[in-house]
């Protein structure tokens, strides 16, 4: 029978640590492929509606942005708890409670205007997700309650608090019952950057700074140093004095605030007014966008630009093939899948016994002669 | 009286996804593989069985369907934690977002169908009996199965052989290489059999509990049942006793809210959610006796020397 064997590389391999994103995406576009063929479409035309067009014309690249600013401010901030071994993957949940902290001063003081709204929202949204982070994270820190379970079943709690509030005291009086809030006023809408061109907003430049400051964090900080020291090994991190605790709190923290940011400036920015849904699932997408931009927050920059693309690009062969938009999480599952599997080769040569042996065998040969 | 017993069998209805699926769950991490999938592999085994049964009109062929296909989404990811040593947090999670986009598009033709609907037991005699008749011989087959299910779980993991193994590996995976135990072939196994679990309880919702196809229709289910393992610090006995716990507050906020308790329907919908968490801390607040249960190897990549 055949199977894999994993050899151990002396040392972790630069060439597959630069080169995984592209072979996980290249793979996914071959999976995708069999996929487009299976469901009775020629592939290149799939493709092409699906990675090409929706980013063939200006306005469009706006949208790309709009998308991809939620998914990389949440998945920088992700990338800090990674690193450090933490695991929150109730990001949505944080976005959700930013969007509705935020948006509880256009709604609750609809008469309030002026320059002062705007940064105040999104000071509220951040405090909103940073505080509904820490609830995992005191509950890791004093309880050892495992992080994982308890910070994705606030994501449910989250969703049917906001549901609540947008069919109960906060729906709007004049609007028809629908389940929805007063459309914000015009002083607590988030500008758009070039409105003459698109409709992209302020968001996209947060995600950037947060991409850049989160960068100089991990890399040039002490901070960064502890959050890498205590993920690859708590007891080290111990001896130099980090403190774990500490460190939960202000990964959770961080990476809520973040979430937070990203919610209200979704909610102030593309929608203009709190609804039932607030999100297609960033929150879960941003996990993979982390991930595929390698921890590392300038390669989650480009790694939102893709998954944004697989967001628009599903919503281009619903209405061009009539393929469910789902496709798009599959997309985004597929690429995860491969990200990690790719990541595999950064540390392992692997080698196939059994069948084919020889063939395959001399492939990692190949590569010792560099 | 039959109020009572409706309620019970709601309760047993509802209870019966999370035990498979943390049954399933616990010999998987008690191999020492901590799979966060199950929501995936479950949502698989509900669009799984939901279709086969729909296109054959046989809810049976759909039962099987929902199994194999949670075995088989399950493999995805035994190739990459087992073979691969992929980072099992991860990979798990990637599984479960996998698996609810891929059962959202399956099922795009199957939404608004109506199902088919696995038969409840029917034994002439017996099941007319009062009050125990439809508790002990009325209720639908994969009920029974859970049952069955927990009490071979039981025997299996503490009174054969290959379950001591099975625990051994969970326990040191390196000292169990080194007594010649093929590590990664039982992990192998164990993943399988719990994809096939998460399978079959996704199969329960879809042709038993609603006989429908909604989309995320899972609803959390797998997540709790992982934290059920956690609550019942990985004995299958104490699983039953969560998941039937867990079952009970789940009807009891659906028949709350039917009632009409002036709370917040959102709120009473929160409660299992609330509950998990409640539970989560009660029971890891006892540090030493969360370190004494856990299988010692649980989410740790293990590759073999040669």
């Amino acid at each position: 029978m055949m199977r894999l064997e994993l050899v151990k590389r002396p040392q972790r391999s630069m060439l597959f640590s630069a080169l995984s994103p592209f072979i996980a995406f290249a793979l996914t576009i071959i999976a995708g492929a069999i996929l487009f063929a299976l469901l009775g479409v020629n592939p290149l035309m799939a493709f092409q509606i699906y990675f090409l067009e929706p980013v063939s014309q200006v306005w469009q690249l706006h949208e790309l942005a709009i998308k991809a600013a939620p998914l990389i401010l949440i998945g920088v901030g992700l990338s800090v708890c990674y690193r450090a071994n933490i695991w929150n993957i109730g990001a949505e949940g944080q976005f959700i409670l930013g969007g509705i902290v935020g948006s509880s001063i256009p709604v609750l003081f609809p008469q309030f205007e002026g320059p002062l709204v705007l940064p105040l929202m999104l000071l509220f949204g951040m405090v909103g997700g940073a505080a509904y982070a820490a609830i995992p994270a005191l509950l890791k820190a004093r309880f050892n309650t495992n992080e994982i379970l308890t910070s994705l079943m606030l994501v449910y709690v989250a969703q049917l608090f906001l549901d609540w509030l947008v069919r109960g005291p906060w729906r709007d009086p004049k609007g028809f019952n629908f389940p929805q809030t007063i459309q914000f006023n015009d002083s607590a809408i988030l500008p758009e950057l070039m409105p003459a061109s698109g409709r992209a907003n302020w968001g996209f430049v947060f995600a950037l700074v947060a991409a850049v400051l989160v960068w100089i964090l991990m890399s040039r900080m002490l901070k960064g140093f502890e959050v890498r020291v205590l993920g690859s090994s708590p007891r080290a991190g111990r001896f130099a004095g980090f403190g774990i605790n500490r460190m939960v709190f202000f990964a959770f923290m961080l990476s809520g605030a973040l979430a937070g940011l990203a919610g209200i400036s979704e909610v102030s920015g593309a929608i203009g007014q709190l609804q039932p849904v607030i999100s297609p699932g960033y929150g879960f997408a941003a996990i993979i966008v982390a991930f595929l931009g390698r921890l590392n927050p300038l390669g989650i920059v480009a790694a939102g630009l893709v998954l944004a693309l697989t967001y628009l690009g599903g919503e281009a062969v619903q209405s061009a093939l009539g393929i469910s938009d789902k496709v798009a999480r599959v997309f985004q599952g597929m690429l995860l899948f491969f990200v990690l599997g790719c990541d595999t080769l950064i540390h392992y040569r692997i080698r196939l016994i059994g069948l084919a042996a020889p063939t395959l065998e001399s492939a990692p040969k190949l590569e010792e002669a560099h | 009286m039959d109020i009572t017993v409706n309620i019970l069998l709601t309760i047993a209805t509802a209870a019966t996804p999370l035990l498979i699926a943390a049954i399933g769950e616990l010999v998987v991490e008690r191999s020492g593989v901590l799979n966060l999938g199950v929501e995936g592999m479950m949502i698989m085994g509900a669009v799984g069985g939901f279709g086969a049964g729909y296109l054959t009109g046989s809810p049976w062929i759909g039962l099987l369907a929902a199994i194999a296909l949670g075995a088989v989404f399950s493999l995805l990811f035994a190739v990459m934690t087992l073979s691969l040593a992929t980072n099992q947090v991860a990979t798990g999670l990637s599984l479960t977002l996998l698996g609810l986009g891929l059962s959202g598009m399956m099922g795009t033709s199957f939404v608004g169908q109506p199902g088919a609907r696995l038969p409840n037991l029917d034994i002439p005699g017996l099941t007319a009996i009062p009050v125990i008749g439809r508790l002990l011989f009325g209720q639908d087959p994969i009920f029974y199965i859970s049952i069955a299910l927990t009490a071979a779980v039981m025997w299996f993991l503490f009174k054969t052989r290959t379950g001591l193994t099975l625990r051994s590996i969970g326990d040191s995976h390196t000292s169990a290489h080194a007594l010649g135990i093929k590590v990664i072939r039982y992990r192998y196994l164990a993943v399988i059999f719990g994809g096939a679990c998460a399978g079959l309880a996704g199969g329960h919702l879809s042709l038993v509990y609603t006989p429908q196809w909604v989309e995320n229709m899972t609803a959390g289910r797998g997540w709790i049942a992982l934290a059920l393992v956690v609550f019942a610090s990985w004995r299958p006995w104490r699983v039953l006793a969560g998941a039937y716990i867990f079952g009970a507050v789940w009807i009891g906020q659906l028949h709350a809210q039917a009632f009409g308790i002036p709370v917040p329907s959102q709120l009473l919908s929160s409660l299992p959610y609330l509950a998990t968490i409640v539970v989560l801390v009660l029971i890891s607040r006892n540090k030493r006796l969360t370190m004494m249960n856990t299988p010692a190897s649980l989410g740790q990549p293990f590759v073999p020397d040669r």
